[in-house]
Formats: C-alpha cells, structure tokens, sequence
C-alpha cells in the first residue's frame, strides 16, 4: 500500500490520469485507478478492469467521503478512481466570490 | 507541488487560451514582443527563462519593471529555477532601492532604468527575447514544495520593510483553498491595477492562471482610462485598491450609472475603504458584484472576504448588513482566526490582536526565520473583533493605536467619523506625544475642492458623534496625504510632520 501524504503524486498503472494528493486520508487506503493500484512510479499493467472505467477530468478535486482522501486530477485519463474499492465522488465547486 | 504543476494544468486544459494581454493582438511595428500570451507560451517561455537564469547562476529575480507579459514570465521562470521572485517597486527613491537591492547581490534583474546595484542588470526587452528561446535542454522543474516562490517586502508603513518568506506550498494552498480550476468563463478578462510588487499582484495572477481568466494590466491608473479599458477590453473582473475606486466616484461626479455592461465582479482591498465611498460606488455599479478582501502579505494576500450578497444587502439598508460593511467579511476556509487580549482568546465582539493560521499563512521574514508560534498562530500585528456570525472587524494596525490616558484609542474609528463630513475628502489620525496623557489624537486632514471647514467645527463634528476623549486635541489641513501606491496611509510620515508642528 503506497504511503499517501499531502503532496503526494500517484499514477495510474492503467491510464494517463495523474493525482497529486490535497488532503491525506484519516487511515491507511489504497487509491486505485481503472482497478489497478496506483504507483508513484510510471509502470504500465494493462487496461482497465470492466466496470472501472468512467475517466477523470483534469482540474477536479475527487474525495472519498469515509476516509477525507482528497486528491487533485493533473492528467486526466480513462480509468475511474477508487479507495478500497469506493468510486471517489467530484468534490462540488468552492461557492467563493472572485477575490482578486 | 508547486506553482508550475498548476501553471501546466492551464496549458494542458486550456491550451487556446490568452493567459494575459488585451483582446486582440495590436500591431506590432519593429518586431516588438508579442502583447499576448497563451498558457502554453507561458510554459514555454518560463523553460526558456530559466535556462538563461540557470546559465547566469542567478539566487534569485528581483524584477524591477512595470506590469506586463515579462512579469508572469519572471515569475514562472524562477520557479522553473527554482529560486525566489523577488517585485520590488520600480518607483523607489535611489537611497531606498539600493539599501534594498544590496540584500539580492546574486540576482539577476530585470529592470528598463539603471538601478543601483552591482548584480547583473536586463531590460525587459532583453528579458522577453531570452524567454522566446526554445530551451528544450533545460531539465524539468523540482517539484519541491518547500522551495521559496517569492520574497515579497512588506508596505513597510509603521516599520521599515521586511522580506516575506513565501514557499510554494503556501501559494499552492492559496490557490487551492480559494479557487476551482478552470472555473472561468473563455470570455473572462480581469482588469488589474495594483503593482507587481504587491502581494495582491502575484496572488491575483496566479488565481487567474489557474481558473483560466484572461489578464489585462492597466499601466497608469486614471478613472477615464480604467472606463475606457473595461469597455474596449470587454473587462468582466477588475480589483482595484480604495484610493483607486475614491478617484472615480469623484469623476463621475453625478453621473447615475458608470456605463460599464460587461463588468460583473470589482474587487477591493489592500487598506481601509471610506463607507461613504463604498456607498456611492455600489450606486454607480449596480450589477456590478462588490467583493472586499483582506489579506496580509505574510499570508499570501486573501484570508478573508467581504461577498456581494452582503454589499447588496447593506445597500438595501439592511441595519446589520450596513455595520458590516465595515468589516472584511468572513474568513476563508481554510484559515483559522483568534482575536487575543493580554490574557488570551478573547471572546466574540471583543477587540484586541488578531492571529491567524493556516495551510497559506507563511509568517515567515528572511534573516528573521518563522515567526508563527508553537500552534502555528501568526501575530497579524492588525487589531479587530469577530462578531457572532464569525465578520471580522479590522480596526488598524496595532503599532496605530493610540493610547491617550490609558484608553486604547483605534485611529479608524476617529478617520470614518471625520470622512462622513460633507468637505472631507481624506483624513488619517495619529498619536502624538502629550505630558499629560501620555498620546494625544491629532488628524491630517484633507478638505474637498471648494469646501471649507475649520478646526474647531471638525471638533465639535467628532465630538458630538464619538465622544470628548476621541476628539482630536490637533487638526491640520493639507493637501495630500502621504500614501503607498496602493493607498496605504504612511503614518511614519504623518506624525513626523505633526511633531514637528506642535
């Protein structure tokens, strides 16, 4: 399981989709992405397994509500991100006037 | 991460972007630079920039030029190098500008006159066509969050200036704790008036690059030529400082619409906005979304906002609103605030020191070290209150506050009163040394074009509003008030002058 910090940057073994990681879970998870493990090193395993696809966006934060994982997208790619399993949701936009 | 990870989102997400410069490209007679750039050319360029800074051993960049395409290159460059960025105000006394440019010997600086140092000196010129050159030899940047983005000096209005120390990681947070990536409209525009030597400079430009908002800098501020810009740029965001937006309430005198339709968002801070200002300004914009912020450079500017729902509500007359349009608004979220008295955390509505802590706080001096406390707290060194809705109050800086037979007096409260009087256009209040309560109240004041008013009314006007011991024992009239160009009042000044006279 790859330690995850805030500031970490994973990749994923199946996709382009890059993360850097803006909030650190609470306990220990393993972030996946298109079913596979994600490295900080650039390894390819393959595609995606079925049902892990879905994408990711670049620019939008992702969360995994029970453990407070947050990370950032980027590089987007194909596959859908999870922890332990749990599809992460998109983070909804910061509802902050432009302030300079 | 750092500013570049976010500088290549820009490119990669919104690669036909215009990342600054105006609408559309003026012609270029002589082979001048290109006015505008898109996001990729930034990239680009910061590579380029950095292989030269990298050539040329510089430690740091101090730039030294005005506004414009060189600055957010200047900027990404020494990131790329990974060395500070360090804006100093082109608009210095010789004296000054070399005591400061003798702390960066090793810097390479980018300036169009000839500055007093011995550091190797470019023009912008220079600068822009170093930035144009292909560099693919240069390495890719460290991602090293711990490295130093930018020394920004501090306004230096009650002590001489001082370095802050702002790392990547707390401009990253900055950005990420405030803004969505991405999240502008591809028609967006903000017109920027502060100077690049301004912590609201750096912080604005790099929120504009990653939301993907075209920037378009306003040289000399004049009200007819920032008018004519939003409506030639088609601006729809524009911030500006107080001093700016007094200017232009003057010049459209009685006009009852500013005439300016594409202008959605106008934000402000950077020192104390008179309300009557604010008022007359809410009237002259009515669709326009009034945003304060309040910020430090030590925090990387914005920690705290003032929304357009409150202004509309106050303009609306809404009593609790109208008080809070004195305040800064509510801080960001990330950011943590606690107001002290001597004897610790003070509760609600209560003034006192304001700290604060957060992921964006750096409270970091260079030469000085850190000077955030055990918890992380930063002394704002800024006096205020919080009320139960969590509106912060900003009363002044506390080396400000005047303490007249042992009742601490905030100059703020006695400027606002003063500014409400039809033939005052300006006025800063400033202890004076006095025998017999150890400071006494003294007020600049600055009268309107054609009014008059004497001493003595002004007097009795505060008097009859504050109370006797908030009266001003001096008032002086003149005819402008020193200020820093961003329309920070220099009290140093002020109360030099003032004991000089008594």
């Amino acid at each position: 399981m790859t330690d995850i910090t805030v500031g970490t940057r994973l990749r994923s073994s199946v996709c382009d989709t890059e993360v850097i990681t803006v909030r650190a879970p609470d306990v220990p998870v393993e972030l996946s992405c298109g079913g596979y493990p994600m490295t900080a090193g650039s390894s390819r395993a393959g595609s995606s397994r079925s049902g892990a696809d879905g994408g990711t966006l670049l620019g939008k934060r992702y969360v995994d509500e029970q453990t407070g994982l947050e990370v950032l997208c980027t590089k987007p790619g194909a596959g859908r991100l999870a922890a332990d399993g749990r599809a992460l949701t998109i983070k909804a936009p910061k509802a902050l006037p432009a302030s300079d | 991460m750092n500013l570049l990870t976010l500088a290549e989102m820009a490119a990669t997400g919104m690669p036909g972007r215009i990342a600054v410069g105006p609408l559309r490209e003026p012609d270029r007679a002589g082979g001048a630079d290109p006015a505008r750039l898109t996001y990729p050319q930034l990239l680009d360029g910061a590579r380029a920039g950095a292989s030269l800074l990298r050539d040329c051993a510089a430690a740091e960049v101090v730039y030294l030029g005005v506004n414009g395409p060189a600055f957010p290159l200047a900027l990404l460059s020494a990131a790329w190098a990974g060395i500070p960025l360090v804006p100093l105000n082109y608009r210095l006394g010789h004296d000054q500008l070399a005591a400061l440019l003798s702390h960066h010997p090793r810097a390479l600086v980018i300036s169009d006159v000839t500055p007093p140092t011995s550091a190797r000196v470019i023009s912008t010129r220079e600068w822009r066509s170093a930035c144009a050159k292909p560099a693919a030899d240069m390495p890719l940047w460290q991602d090293d969050p711990e490295a130093v983005a930018a020394l920004i000096y501090t306004s230096g209005t009650t002590s001489s200036p001082k370095a802050a120390v702002l790392r990547h990681r707390h401009l990253v947070s900055y950005l990420l704790g405030s803004v969505d990536f991405g999240a502008a409209g591809e028609r967006d525009a903000m017109l920027v008036s502060v100077p690049p030597y301004h912590i609201a400079g750096v912080a604005n430009l790099l929120s504009n690059v990653y939301v993907g908002r075209r920037v378009v800098y306003l040289e000399a501020f004049t009200p007819q030529e920032w008018l004519d810009c939003v409506r030639t740029q088609q601006i729809s965001h524009a911030l500006i400082v107080p001093t700016m937006l007094a200017r232009m309430t003057e010049y459209l005198g009685d006009a009852t619409d500013a005439g300016v339709p594409t202008l959605r968002s106008l934000a402000y801070g950077g020192a104390r906005m008179p309300l009557p200002v604010l008022e007359r300004a809410l009237w002259l914009f009515p669709s326009v979304d009034f945003v304060n912020a309040y910020g430090l450079t030590e925090t990387c500017s914005t920690i705290a906002i003032l929304g357009p729902a409150d202004h509309r509500l106050a303009l609306a007359g809404d009593p609790l609103a109208r008080r809070r349009l004195g305040s800064v608004g509510r801080l960001l979220p990330g950011v943590q605030a606690q107001v002290r008295g001597t004897g610790g955390a003070l509760p609600a509505s209560q003034p006192g020191d304001i700290y604060v802590r957060g992921p964006q706080v750096s409270g970091e001096y260079r030469d000085l070290g850190s000077q955030l406390d055990d918890e992380g707290w930063f002394a704002t060194r800024d006096r205020g209150w919080i009320d139960a809705d969590g509106y912060l109050f900003v009363e002044g800086r506390a080396d400000d506050t005047i303490i007249r037979g042992g009742e601490n007096i905030a100059p703020a409260e006695i400027e606002e009163v003063l500014l409400e009087h039809s033939a005052v256009a300006d006025a800063a209040v400033v202890g004076v040394p006095d025998e017999r309560w150890g400071q006494d109240i003294a007020a600049a004041v600055v009268l309107r074009p054609g009014r008059s008013a004497d001493a003595e009314e002004l007097r009795g006007w505060v008097r009859s509003r504050l109370r006797g011991s908030k009266t001003p024992g001096l008032i002086v009239f003149t005819d402008e008030l020193p200020q820093t160009p961003t329309g920070k009042v220099l009290r140093r000044e002020i109360l030099a002058s003032l004991v000089s006279r008594t």
